[in-house]
Order: C-alpha cells, then structure tokens, then sequence
C-alpha cells in the first residue's frame, strides 16, 4: 500500500494532512502514533475510502477491488465497538457479510467460527447489552475479520478499556495477525501499546500531521508480556517518545 | 417483580382511599346536591347500574381510537422515513407538521364531519390528527441520531439505501418511536372523544363523548363521571399494550436506550 502526496483540509481551511507519504508493506503490523486530533482518524478513513483527499493518491498493490456490494477487503474497527444493540453477538458478527449478500447458513458459520477464534465460542446467542466492555470489543473485532479483509484498520481501539483487558486483546489481535496474515495499520496514543504490537512504528506530529519517525523496531518477532519489562523495550519507547514530544513541540 | 408491585402500588392506592374517603365524607357532610357532585359510592352505583351502555361506549370509542392510532403509526413512520431521506424535504415540510400539533381539534371538526359524514370515519380522522405529530417528531428524530460511526460502518460494506433504512435507521429508531407511540397513544383516545363530540351522533359512533355529552343533559352528573373514568381507563389500555409490545422488542437494549 502507498500513499503519496496525501492532503486533507477541513471545511473552515485547518489542513489536517499536508502532502503525507507512507509505504506499507502487505502482510505487515504498522502502528500510527501521534498526539490526539493530529489526524491519524483522517488518515484511517481516507485509507478506508470513507473519506476523499483533497490531493495525492492511495494505491494498492496487488489493486484491492472495492465494487459495491462486495465483500470489501478492508475492515475497519472503530474506538467503540459500535454493535447493533438490538442484534445478537452472532448477528453482529455476521453482519458485514449480510450486507455483501452472503446466504444466512454460510454466513452464520463465518461469524461462528471468528468468535470462537476471539474466545466467545458460547456467547453467540448473547446481546451486546449483556457484555463486558472488553467482550464488546472482541465481538467487534471478530465483526472486522469476518469478511478475511487484506488489511484491517484500527482506530485507538482499545482505548476505553483498562490496562489488563487492553494487554489482553493485544495479545488475540496479535495471534489473530499471524494466524490471517493481513496487513495492520493500528492507530494509537499509547507508545508502550504501539511498541508491544507492531513490527514498524510510524510517529507523527501534530496537525498538520508530518512523519517524525519511521521505525522498524528493534525487537523480536515473538511478542511476550514479559517483553514489556525487558530494556530492549524500554529503549524503543523512549525513541518513540523522542521522537513524539519533537512532534508536539515542532 | 413480585416484591416490586405491592410496596410500589401502596403509596398511591392509599392515597388514593384517603382522597375518595374524603370526598365521600365532604359531600355528604356538606350535602352538596349530587348533579353538583356526586360521592363517589353514587359514582360507582351509576358504573354498575349503567354497565351495558358505558362499556359499549367504551369499546366504539376503543375502536376509533384505535383506527386512529393505527393510521397514526403508520402514517408517522412513513412521512418520517420520507423527511429523513432528504434534509431538503425535511426542511421544507417538518415546520407544516407543528400545525398538527397546534390544531385545536374542536375547531376542525366540523370540517371533518363535511368531508366524511357525520360518523366513525370522522371520529377516527379527529383521533388520527391529534396523534400523528408526536409519531413523524419521534420517529424523526431517532433516525437521526443514528451514530456516524454505524453509518461509515454500513458504508464501509457497501450498504444500499434500503438496507441503511431497514438494517441502522429504523431498528436504531425504535426507542424514540415508541416514546412517539405512547404519547399518541394517549392522544388518540383524546382525538377519539373529541370527534364524537362533533360527528359522534350516529349509531356507530356514539361512544363515550356521546354519553357524556347526554348524561349531561339529563343532569346525571354520576353517569357523566362514570364516563369520564372509562374514557380514561380506554386511553391506559391503549397506553398499557404500546408500552408493553414496546418493551418487548426492546428487551435486548440497554435500559438507557429503552427507558426514555
């Protein structure tokens, strides 16, 4: 995936994105860093083709095909979970398929087969009213990859939950990762989240949002919790911290 | 539940036998002449005494009111879904519907009996232009507080127009139209007996605004309160089955989003 170019300005003339370049390799775990409302959501929904650039191009290679209708490659999870509360977990889960035409039976074995990858094998029948926050948002993520998107998105999305939960659903997307293979580009304020989970921290300003630091980090490729206490860890996130408060000061 | 219902109707039942004990007591005390003011054991002598005519004027009010509340729904839902798809269109027409809910019904009654004969057709037309506004404003306003975030979500996977409708917007707008709901609801019944008022003199329509309006003239002013009392216990059945189809469907919901 490249972008080249990329320029985004609100209505009112505040230019969010000015001439952004990135390349991201497919298949890879990509994390946005940046201070808040520097324009890492805009740059996630222009990628998600929710939104439209005011200049600079986006292209996919292998081309991803998004016809209307079809099964659409790229997911998308957002910072809540966002689940149709008068639907079931199954429902939910389903839905993106429902949308994109696919008979019940065989859409309804996706959905069941993703949340028992996300560990809610026996909550199917459940309303989202009825969930942890935590299960909400795995509900949402097994909703994302139902349809084995080529590149899944994340918006800052386990923000709202506390520090084990977080860890936790670090630890399934990050199994999740290995076992679909897909590309991730995970947007977060958290350095210590981005530098547990991705191979290459991209670290931004603040808005108009420039690059700061582009880094392939310097860990190994299997992520433990016990990582989190190691000094290699420690010496990534005070690069990425570095390279933040550059960014906010700029 | 069980424990819930007594301790929860005590406090009004007993003020409720501390009032009637009163006014009992007053009007006999006082001797006020029962046309002014009945007590209430005149009152429920008269329900008892009178039971065939007041539940059959209970039920022909039922029925327009329910015609009424019927249409209402579906004409709320409809011109809602038709506002909501174009903010145009909204803005054009939605200032027109606050006529509906300024119209004094007694004034445009007459009218009503003009255009469609004195009778139930125009006892069901009162009550279904008293109730609508409150459906189209509801149902309205849900479809528009659907989350931007479920609409990119639809977006995202290619949702049509007819699926946004069916699958987000309107499942998404049920709490609000049922709030619509069980105000017109209320208002139907009110409709109803307004209409009858003007185009009830027929057999088919002569319900409880006909029995009213006659236990008046004859100065049964027992019989008159008798009415009054049915007219408001078919308004809390029409109210009672709303909220209960209402909590039904919205069972899964968040309390927060089925309590308004």
């Amino acid at each position: 995936m490249q972008l080249s170019g990329l320029r985004r300005t609100f209505p009112g003339g505040v230019p969010v994105l000015d001439g952004m370049d990135l390349d991201i390799a497919a298949g890879s775990f990509v994390a946005l860093v940046g201070p808040s409302g520097c324009g890492k959501s805009t740059l996630l929904r222009l990628v998600a083709g929710l939104d439209g650039p005011d200049a600079g191009t986006l292209t996919f290679s292998p081309p991803l095909e998004r016809t209307r209708g079809a099964r659409n490659p790229i997911a998308y999870v957002f910072q809540d979970a966002h689940l149709l509360p008068w639907r079931s977990v199954l429902d939910n889960v389903a839905l993106p398929l429902e949308l994109a035409g696919v008979p019940t039976p065989e859409r309804q074995d996706s959905a069941r087969a993703l949340l028992k990858e996300v560990g809610l094998g026996d909550a199917t029948s459940r309303y989202p009213a009825e969930l942890s926050g935590g299960m909400r948002m795995r509900v949402s993520l097994a909703r994302a990859l139902v349809t084995r998107p080529r590149l899944l998105l994340l918006d800052e999305p386990f923000a709202a939950l506390d520090e084990l939960t977080r860890n936790r659903l670090d630890d399934q997307l990050l199994a999740l990762w290995k076992e679909l293979g897909m590309t991730v580009l995970f947007v977060t304020h958290s350095l210590s989240e981005a530098a547990y989970l991705a191979e290459r921290a991209v670290v931004l300003s603040r808005r108009p949002a420039r690059v700061m630091l582009d880094r392939h980090l310097a860990l190994p490729r299997e992520r433990r919790p016990a990582l989190r206490a190691e000094p290699d860890f420690a010496r990534e996130m005070g690069l990425l911290l570095q390279a933040l408060e550059r960014g906010d000061s700029a | 539940m069980k424990t819930w219902f007594p301790s929860a109707a005590l406090a009004p039942l007993s003020a409720l036998a501390v009032l009637l004990g009163l006014w009992e007591g007053l009007t006999r005390l006082l001797a006020i002449p029962a046309w002014l003011l009945p007590p209430p054991s005149a009152i429920a002598a008269a329900a008892v005494r009178d039971a065939a005519p007041l539940l059959s004027a209970a039920l022909t009010t039922g029925r327009s009111a329910l015609v009424g509340f019927g249409l209402s729904a579906a004409v709320g839902v409809l011109a809602a879904i038709i506002l909501s798809s174009s903010r145009p269109l909204e803005r054009a027409f939605y200032p027109y519907t606050l006529f509906l809910q300024t119209v004094p019904i007694i004034a445009i009654a007459p009218l009503l009996v003009l255009w469609f004969g004195p009778g139930a057709r125009a006892v069901a037309a009162s009550s279904f232009i008293v109730s609508l506004f409150p459906v189209i404003a509801n149902t309205l306003s849900g479809m528009r507080s659907v989350e931007p975030a479920l609409k990119d979500l639809f977006r995202l996977y290619g949702a049509r127009r007819l699926a946004m409708l069916w699958k987000l917007e309107l499942p998404a707008a049920l709490p609000h139209l049922f709030t619509g709901l069980r105000v017109a609801s209320g208002l139907a019944v009110i409709g109803a007996i307004g209409g009858e008022f003007v185009a009830g003199f027929s057999e088919d329509a002569a319900g409880l605004g006909i029995l009213v309006l006659s236990a008046y003239r004859q100065l049964r002013t027992d019989l008159l309160f008798a009415a009054v009392l049915a007219a408001s216990g078919v308004g809390l059945a029409l109210f009672g089955a709303v909220s209960l189809t209402g909590a039904r469907l919205l069972r899964h919901w968040h309390p927060s989003a089925s309590d308004s």
